[in-house]
């Protein structure tokens, strides 16, 4: 067939699978994929990492997912222990436990019936201890706690340089990342995905995956498939330096905190409060008095922060589903795509594993872990 | 209670923003002026009511112009919050009861945060020195000329022991001069302009025998050179010594290293558009080639990409006092126009005398702007050298974040935490800008800048759990 001569690297080279998305997942997916000989090129519309996978808190926790989730979050911690030998960095990953704090005994009776439904399904990750246990592990924590629910494997890593990592280790295996990217088009022509870029660029390839994140609904609509996510900006403030104090990443049970002090002293405020997302300007905007809810839990919860300096605050931009948990698997309507998306805020600790089961989908035709509850048909009409 | 506390919230009380709360408020705008600072002024007004240097001679005639704004101020009925710092501005949630657009202000006071909500804000945050990053420049006795300059302005202050100068720009021959009077002793200036600037500036020398800085300027100039020892053509620069300063090293030209035993080494390369606040806001910003800086997109009124905010003075981009003035009294007809006060005509004719006035002010900057723009190593050092304090990263490691792939300041800020420290990059900024673009080969344009976040400045937990504060809550701290 009569074609323009292209440039010589692009004639040689063509894609199996296009990956819409540099996040995590979508990082995730290219290195696993690229592990196993199969050629990747991941489409980025800014830079890698640029929102929620750059920006988020680091939790990589296991504690209090959805039942669904709770094999896959397992899984994926096994190679979070093993994070150095996946991705040849240790990604700033620390293992110090996470724990949600019970400030009342009806708190604390629901926190022992969650672990008590996990053991019943066999996971016994998630234990509950008293409250001199908890004042062992989080001495700064305020009087009136009672106990907690406490994931000892757990613990928080740097989500920025994480995923980097995730994309230098793709790249070495042979992956491609284009940045500024973004993908305008998505045609099926004959057994392959033909994808436009806003460039004008064209790639075309057999597999196509969507790991859009906030943007992931817009991929799945030119698919005629449902994705009703919410975009949403869940807030985060940091300190400036304070004296060690705590090792543990702290939740709290009737309220929304994550809190944890980085190994330089600043301790990082979130939980999930959400700003304002603009998407399609790449924007989002603060709600101060959300922030203050955020501070003064952290006022009640740990005295010895009273005094602490806010030095900024910001918010990244994420996809929440409206059942909270993410889409995962092949598409509902198409062949040759999957999904990975709608991680609706807490998809860091995840990223590990998925990329692996997106890769098993793709080239081994399934995967061993129970995905059916992340299928993308639950939101068909 | 209406939809908003003030019309207009000026916040900075330099020239610019003493001028234009002045015009503002004497033209019936409610108009409140918010300063971190005791006492207004700005950076180059310091202390202006208060200064201990009483003998006008030390810090001349420009800077008790200064004195000439307070008056209006005070006549127009502005209200003046000192001692407040602001560290948002935002559009809240839902607009005022009324219908009408409005901003909110967060802003900290006597210990106290408060949410202020007005129907336009206008930035006159003026300038920043510009960083200088050198080996050694983190070690104590080493500090900015500006911050030396305040000390002497607020506490009548100067250094004792041997005091080295270097760097380029006005402000260290202003500085040098007023030391000069004030009676302290220099041992040296390191003058670090680049041989080259005369060449680029000369076609545009003209303007600047036009222009008011001229007399002034030779004037001070020749004084300070009289009674000082100058190094011209100084191109290699570091501080050494154990836990606090002893000596500077430096080379003239490509000659040998020389050593200046000092106590004291003030370092100054110009200043820049303290652009925080307006870039927290969203507010667009563009890279100015000849300033060799970033600055907030502004129309000719001074009016930014986000509606109801506007900016004047410095931190729109350096034209130095003078010009900060008239430009804020030009922003400040401007907002009369868009609150309804006077109508284009009239917001046009006012402007006029202004901007002749401006116009003067300006005229000979692009000269001084060349002449004294710094050299490439003072603006992207070599790699052992700290750009970042608040983190300790040094432009080595930026350069190594660009070769793994960062290609902006944003991406080496999540890579390296440069930026990410109590100063939000106002410390780094300009550099990793620079070493990044140096190091892409390509125009710092098109690496960026920071995306910069509230809190602007740092406030307390205790302050941020005790939001939001009602209107009635700011009215009783403002009775203080």
């Amino acid at each position: 067939m009569a074609s323009p001569t292209p440039a010589p690297s692009m004639s040689i080279w063509k894609p199996d699978v296009i990956v819409i998305g540099g996040g995590l997942h979508g990082c995730s997916a290219a290195l696993h994929l690229s592990m196993r000989g199969v050629r990747v090129l991941v489409l980025e519309k800014d830079h890698v990492a640029r929102h929620a996978s750059g920006v988020n808190a680091g939790g990589v926790r296991q504690l209090g997912r959805d039942v669904a989730e709770v094999p896959l979050t397992v899984a994926s911690m096994a190679l979070w222990h093993r994070i150095g030998e996946l991705v040849d960095d240790d990604c700033g990953f620390e293992s110090h436990g996470q724990l949600k704090v019970a400030e009342n005994e009806a708190e604390l009776a629901g926190l022992e019936a969650r672990a008590a439904a996990l053991r019943a399904l066999g996971f016994h990750h998630e234990e509950v201890i008293g409250q001199a246990e908890l004042r062992d592990l989080v001495p700064a924590i305020a009087g009136h706690c009672v106990g907690a629910l406490v994931s000892r494997g757990d613990g928080a890593a740097i989500p920025f340089r994480t995923t980097f990592a995730f994309r230098r280790k793709a790249i070495a295996l042979g992956a491609r990342f284009e940045e500024g990217a973004g993908v305008a088009r998505v045609v099926r022509v004959g057994d392959v995905w033909s994808v436009e870029t806003t460039g004008g660029d064209r790639h075309e390839a057999p597999i196509l995956v969507n790991c859009a994140g906030a943007w992931a609904d817009r991929i799945a609509a030119q698919l005629g498939e449902p994705a009703p996510l919410e975009v949403i900006a869940p807030m985060l403030m940091i300190t400036a330096r304070v004296p060690p104090f705590i090792k543990p990443v702290v939740g709290a049970s009737g309220r929304t905190l994550s809190f944890k002090q980085f190994p330089n002293g600043t301790v990082l405020i979130g939980g999930g409060l959400l700003g304002r997302a603009v998407r399609d300007e790449n924007r989002t905007e603060l709600d101060f008095s959300q922030v203050s809810v955020n501070a003064r839990t952290v006022w009640d919860l740990f005295p010895v922060m009273r005094g602490a300096t806010i030095v900024r605050s910001w918010a990244g931009i994420e996809a929440r589903m409206p059942d909270q948990i993410p889409v995962i698997g092949p598409s509902g309507t198409q062949p040759g795509v999957f999904h990975a998306f709608g991680f609706s805020a807490h998809g860091f600790q995840l990223g590990p594993i998925v990329g692996r089961i997106t890769a098993d989908l793709i080239t081994r035709g399934g995967t061993d872990l129970p995905i059916q509850p992340f299928h993308i048909g639950r939101f068909a009409a | 209670m209406s939809g908003h506390d003030f019309d207009l919230a000026v916040i900075g009380s330099g020239p610019a923003g003493l001028a234009a709360a002045a015009l503002a408020a004497s033209r019936g705008l409610s108009t409140v002026l918010l300063d971190e600072q005791p006492e207004a002024g700005g950076q180059i007004y310091r202390a202006i009511t208060e200064t201990p240097v009483r003998d006008r001679h030390v810090l001349g005639p420009d800077y008790w112009h200064g004195a000439e704004l307070l008056g209006p101020l005070r006549d127009s009925g502005a209200a003046h919050w000192p001692g407040t710092t602001v560290w948002s501005v935002a559009r809240p949630r839902e607009d005022g009861a009324d219908g009408g657009r409005t901003l909110q202000i967060g802003l900290s006071r006597n210990g106290t945060a408060a949410m202020l909500t007005v129907r336009h804000v206008l930035m006159a945050t003026g300038a920043l020195e510009r960083p200088f990053p050198i080996p050694g420049w983190t070690l104590p006795g080493v500090l900015g000329a500006g911050a030396a300059q305040i000390l002497l302005k607020s506490s009548g202050l100067v250094p004792s022991g041997r005091t080295v100068l270097a760097g380029t720009g006005p402000l260290l021959w202003l500085l040098a001069w007023q030391y000069l009077r004030a009676g302290a002793a220099l041992d040296a200036i390191l003058d670090t302009t680049p041989r080259g600037n005369w060449r680029a500036a000369l076609p545009l020398l003209p303007a600047f025998l036009r222009s008011p800085y001229l007399g002034k300027g030779a004037k001070l100039l020749l004084e300070v050179r009289r009674k000082v020892k100058v190094i011209d053509g100084v191109t290699d620069l570091r501080a050494e010594g154990e836990g606090k300063l002893s000596a500077i090293v430096y080379r003239q030209g490509d000659g040998a290293e020389q050593r200046l035993a000092a106590d004291t080494l003030l370092l100054h390369q110009g200043v820049v558009p303290n652009l925080n606040l307006a870039n927290a806001t969203g507010c667009a910003q563009n890279w100015d080639e000849t300033q060799r800086c970033w600055r907030p997109t502004t129309d000719d009124w001074g009016a930014t990409s986000v509606e109801g905010v506007s900016l004047a003075g410095d931190g729109a981009g350096i034209g130095g006092a003078l010009a900060a003035e008239h430009a804020g009294r030009v922003a400040a007809l401007d907002v009369l126009h868009r609150l309804g006060r006077i109508d284009r005509a009239e917001r046009d004719r006012a402007a006029v005398p202004h901007r002749e006035a401006l116009e003067r002010a300006l005229r000979g900057r692009a000269f001084l702007d060349t002449l004294y723009r710094p050299a490439d190593i003072f603006r992207a050092p070599a790699d052992d050298t700290i750009v970042c304090r608040c983190e300790e990263v040094t432009a080595g490691a930026v350069r190594e974040a660009v070769r793994l792939g960062c290609s902006g300041p944003n991406q080496a800020k999540s890579f390296l935490r440069c930026g990410m420290g109590p100063c939000q990059g106002r410390l780094c900024g300009p550099t990793v800008t620079e070493v990044i673009a140096a190091e892409r080969g390509v125009s710092p344009a098109e690496v960026g800048y920071y995306r910069l976040r509230p809190p602007v400045k740092p406030i307390t937990l205790a302050e941020l759990a005790a939001l939001p504060k009602s209107a009635a809550d700011i009215a009783a701290v403002d009775k203080h």
